[in-house]
C-alpha cells in the first residue's frame, strides 16, 4: 500500500476521533452546566411542543437571523442549505448499493456546489464591504471562510473541470470504514480536498463552528415559557434552600 | 436643565444606523463603588491583589454554572445580526456598543484562559490575557449595556448579551470593581427593605398623606394599607411609586383599583421594594437575598395572592425567577416552596402583574371608566424592555403586549401605537435600565434614548400624541429626566395606571359630603 494512502487513511481517522471526541465533550458539557434560571427570550412557547416548533423554525429557516438582517440571512441560508445539499450528495461514497434518497438528489447535490461558494461569497463580501461586520472580523473568521471556499472549490473542480477516478475514491472511502485499505488516486485536486475536509472536522470542535450544537442548548430558544406554574430549579440553587425551609435570616 | 457636557443628537424622523466611531463613548464611566458599599452586599473593594486569578477563577465558576454563559461564549459566528441592534449603539456610534462586540470584551478573555485555540493561537482568534486595562474597560462597556435583551431576539443562536454583561459585572464585582449606583442601593434594600431607604414610619405617612389627596379629591376613603394581617393582596411594587412623580400617581392608581374591586390587600413595610438589582449584577445570591423578603412577607400577612406593580426588570425577576428563588408561584413539590405555595390560592396566578388584574376586573365588568376624563391626552404606550422580552402576562404568548394595551384601551379614547418595529419584541429600551439611571452616565442615558424618541417623536408631530404611557418605574424617572433634551415635555411622560386612575368611577359613600370629582390633580 503507498505511503500516501496510509496517509490519508490516518489522517482521516484522526480527524474523525477529534471530530466526535471533541463534539461529545462540548454536547456533554453543554448538557452538565445547569441553568438555573428561566431566561427564553419571550414571546417565548408556553409548552414543550411549542418549543420543538421553535427550534425548528430556528435551524431550519433561520427564524431569528430572517427578522435581523435579510441579507445575511439571504448567504447564510444559501450556503447551509447547499451545504447540506452536497453533503447527503457525499453519501454516495459511504453507501453500497447508494441510498435511493440520495441518489434522488445527485443533479441537485452537484449544481448547490455552485450556491454553496456564492453563499459564502457574499457572507465573506460583508466581512469587507460593512464597517460594522469588518470591525468585529478576526482572521479566524477570514480562515474557515478561505477554507470552506476552497473546499468548495476544489470539490466543484474535479465535478466539472479535472475529473477524478471516483470509482478508485470511493473504494478507499469504503475500506477505510471497515479498516481494510484500498488505494487513494495520488490527484493533487483531490488530495488539497481531502486535506481541507480533514482539516474542517480537526478545528470543528474547537472553533465558532460549534454554532451547531450550540443553538440546540441555548436556554433562551429551548426554554419553556411557564415559570409561575413549574418550580425551576437548579441543583447548585436547591443547595441554597438547605436549611432555609422557614423564614430568611 | 444645565446645559449638557455632550452632543445631544437631533431627531431626523427615521432611526439611522451611524457609521462606526471607535472610542466613542470610551470615556462614559460611572462612579465606582466605595469598599463599604461593596462590603455591604458582600464584595470586596478597591481592587483585590491576585485580582487576575480571582477574575479568572469567578469566569471558570460561572461557566460552570450558567450554560447561556457557556454556549454563549462558544457560539457566535460574528454574522453581524445583531450589530446594529443595540440602542446604545445607534446613538454613540461606538462599535462596542455592538452587542457582538460587547461580548466580545469577555469572550476573548475566555478563549485565552478556557479554549484550545486560545491558549495556542491567540492572535489567530482574537484572545487576549485579562489585564488591568481590560478590566477598566469592561467596567466602562458593562455600565453601558441596559441588560434589555433586544439583541437576543435578532441573533441566530439566541445569545442574550444581557447574560454576558451579568457575568462580567459578577466578575468585576468579586475582585472590587463595582458600580457606585447600583451596589449602594442594593445594600439599602438589604438593610432597610425599599432602594429609597425609607423606613417603616416614614412610609406610613406617606401613605396616610396619599389617602387624604384621594379623599380630598374624589370624597372617597380609598386605603392604602400597611403590614395589614389577613388581607388577602400583597402588593409589591418599586418604592419609587411612594413619592416620585408621574410614579405616585399610578400608585394611587392601583389603590383606586383595589377600592373598586373591594378586596382586601396590603402593602409591607419589610418588603416594600419591588425592584431588584441582584438582577443588574448578575448576582444570584443578592437576587434572591433581595427576592425572600417578599416570601416572608407574604408568609407573615398571610396573604393569598401577591401582586406586582408598574416595574419591568421587577416583573422580569417576579415572573420568571420568583418561583425558582422564593416558591412565590405554582407547582413546586419540595417543602420549601409547598410552604408557601399551598398558602396561595391556586385560581390566580402568582405572582399576578397589576396589568393583569385590572383587565381581568375590567373583563368581568367590575371596573366603571368615564373615557371622557382622559379626552385631553393621546396616548401611546411604550413596552418596557424586560416585560416584553423577558416575561409574560395573561395565559398566552404576547400578552404583555396585549394586556396593557387593552388596559389603555379601556380608560382613554385616543391611543396610537408607534412604529411596529419599536415596539412588541422589538421595543427600544429606555436607556435607562439595568443599572444605569444614574445622573453620571447621563450621556450615555441621552443617546440611549435616540431610537425611543425617534419613534415617540414621529407619533408627537403625526398622531398629536402628548402622553407615552408606561409600565416600568426606570422608564418613569428615565424619561422624565431624558425627554427634555429631546425638546419635550416632562409632563408627557406617567403610568398605564395613572391614565386609569384618571378614568376610574368610584363610588361616594353615602353621607359623604366631597363633590364627586374624579379626576386626580395632574402632575
Amino acid at each position: 500500500m503507498s505511503f500516501l494512502t496510509v496517509l490519508f487513511a490516518y489522517l482521516f481517522y484522526a480527524a474523525t476521533a477529534i471530530l466526535v471526541g471533541g463534539l461529545f465533550f462540548k454536547i456533554r458539557t453543554y448538557a452538565r452546566t445547569p441553568a438555573p434560571l428561566k431566561i427564553p427570550t419571550t414571546p417565548a412557547p408556553i409548552t414543550k411542543t411549542g418549543v420543538v416548533l421553535r427550534m425548528t423554525r430556528e435551524v431550519t429557516l433561520f427564524e431569528s437571523l430572517f427578522k435581523s438582517n435579510k441579507w445575511i440571512w439571504l448567504f447564510g441560508y444559501l450556503f447551509h442549505v447547499s451545504l447540506l445539499l452536497v453533503t447527503l450528495r457525499h453519501l454516495r461514497y459511504f453507501t453500497e448499493p447508494v441510498w435511493f434518497p440520495v441518489e434522488m438528489i445527485q443533479p441537485f447535490g452537484m449544481y448547490a456546489g455552485f450556491a454553496m461558494v456564492a453563499g459564502l461569497g457574499g457572507l465573506w463580501a460583508r466581512r469587507f464591504l460593512v464597517d460594522r461586520v469588518r470591525y468585529i472580523s478576526t482572521p479566524s473568521d477570514h480562515l474557515i471562510l478561505a477554507l470552506l471556499v476552497a473546499i468548495g472549490l476544489s470539490g466543484l473542480g474535479m465535478s466539472f473541470v479535472a475529473h477524478t477516478d471516483i470509482v478508485a475514491v470511493k473504494a478507499f472511502i469504503l475500506g477505510l470504514m471497515v479498516f481494510d485499505l484500498h488505494p487513494l488516486p495520488a490527484d493533487p485536486v483531490l488530495l488539497v480536498h481531502l486535506s481541507l475536509v480533514a482539516l474542517l472536522m480537526f478545528i470543528f470542535p474547537i472553533s465558532k463552528l460549534l454554532h451547531a450544537p450550540g443553538i440546540f442548548f441555548s436556554p433562551t430558544r429551548n426554554q419553556v415559557d411557564d415559570p409561575r406554574d413549574r418550580r425551576h430549579i437548579a441543583p447548585w440553587a436547591a443547595k441554597l434552600e438547605a436549611g432555609a425551609q422557614g423564614k430568611s435570616e | 436643565m444645565a446645559a449638557p457636557k455632550f452632543e445631544v443628537p437631533s431627531l431626523t424622523g427615521f432611526i439611522e444606523v451611524p457609521k462606526i466611531k471607535e472610542n466613542a463613548s470610551a470615556h462614559v464611566k460611572s462612579f465606582p463603588a466605595s469598599a463599604e458599599i461593596q462590603e455591604r452586599i458582600g464584595f470586596p473593594g478597591p481592587l483585590v491583589e491576585d485580582w487576575h486569578d480571582k477574575a479568572i477563577a469567578k469566569m471558570g465558576d460561572l461557566l460552570g454554572k450558567y450554560r447561556s454563559l457557556q454556549v454563549f461564549m462558544d457560539a457566535c459566528v460574528h454574522c453581524g445580526a445583531c450589530t446594529d441592534k443595540c440602542h446604545y449603539f445607534l446613538g454613540t456610534a461606538d462599535p462596542k456598543n455592538m452587542p457582538v462586540a460587547r461580548q466580545e470584551l469577555m469572550r476573548s478573555v475566555y478563549r485565552r484562559h478556557f479554549t484550545f485555540a486560545g491558549k495556542y493561537f491567540p492572535s489567530l482568534v482574537g484572545a487576549k490575557d485579562l489585564t488591568e486595562d481590560i478590566l477598566q474597560e469592561w467596567y466602562s462597556y458593562y455600565y453601558q449595556c441596559s441588560e434589555c435583551r433586544r439583541c437576543s431576539v435578532y441573533c441566530p443562536y439566541g445569545i442574550d448579551t444581557a447574560e454576558v454583561t451579568m457575568a462580567g459585572r459578577e466578575i468585576l464585582d468579586t475582585v472590587g470593581i463595582g458600580q457606585k449606583y447600583t451596589n449602594e442601593i442594593m445594600g439599602k434594600l438589604h438593610r432597610i427593605g425599599n432602594n429609597l431607604g425609607l423606613p417603616g414610619p416614614a412610609l406610613e405617612d406617606t401613605l396616610q398623606g396619599l389617602e387624604e389627596d384621594i379623599f380630598d379629591a374624589t370624597g372617597v376613603p380609598v386605603k392604602m394599607p400597611l403590614d395589614a394581617e389577613g388581607a388577602d393582596i400583597l402588593l409589591i411594587t418599586p418604592s419609587a411609586d411612594f413619592f416620585s412623580e408621574p410614579h405616585v400617581e399610578s400608585l394611587i392608581g392601583y389603590a383606586k383599583v383595589f377600592h373598586a374591586a373591594g378586596v382586601k390587600w396590603t402593602l409591607s413595610t419589610t418588603a416594600s421594594e419591588a425592584g431588584n438589582f441582584g438582577l443588574f449584577i448578575g448576582s444570584y445570591d443578592n437576587i434572591r437575598k433581595a427576592a425572600m423578603r417578599i416570601r416572608d412577607a407574604a408568609l407573615e400577612l398571610g396573604v393569598k395572592r401577591v401582586v406586582v406593580g408598574e416595574c419591568g426588570h421587577a416583573w422580569r425577576v417576579a415572573y420568571s425567577f420568583w418561583n425558582t428563588l422564593t416558591g412565590v408561584g405554582h407547582g413546586g413539590n419540595d417543602p420549601f416552596a409547598r410552604q408557601l405555595q399551598q398558602q396561595l390560592d391556586p385560581n390566580y396566578p402568582a405572582p399576578q402583574h397589576i396589568c393583569e388584574f385590572t383587565y381581568a376586573l375590567i373583563q368581568e365588568g367590575k371596573l366603571k371608566f368615564d373615557k371622557s376624563l382622559n379626552d385631553h391626552r393621546v396616548v401611546t404606550f411604550h413596552d418596557s424592555c424586560n416585560v416584553a422580552r423577558g416575561s409574560r402576562m395573561g395565559d398566552m404568548p404576547g400578552g404583555q403586549f396585549i394586556i396593557p394595551r387593552e388596559v389603555i384601551k379601556a380608560v382613554v379614547n385616543n391611543f396610537q401605537d408607534m412604529a411596529e418595529e419599536t415596539i412588541g419584541e422589538a421595543t427600544f429600551c429606555c436607556g435607562g435600565g439595568g443599572g444605569i439611571l444614574t445622573d453620571d452616565l447621563m450621556e450615555i442615558r441621552v443617546k440611549g434614548a435616540l431610537p425611543r424618541m425617534e419613534a415617540f417623536n414621529n407619533v408627537v408631530k403625526e398622531n398629536k400624541v402628548n402622553f407615552l404611557a408606561l409600565i416600568c418605574a426606570i422608564c418613569k424617572a428615565q424619561f422624565t429626566k431624558v425627554v427634555p433634551y429631546y425638546g419635550f415635555d416632562m409632563s408627557m411622560v406617567g403610568g398605564v395606571h395613572q391614565l386609569v386612575s384618571t378614568a376610574i368611577l368610584l363610588d361616594v359613600p353615602e353621607g359623604s359630603e366631597q363633590e364627586t370629582e374624579t379626576e386626580e390633580s395632574e402632575a
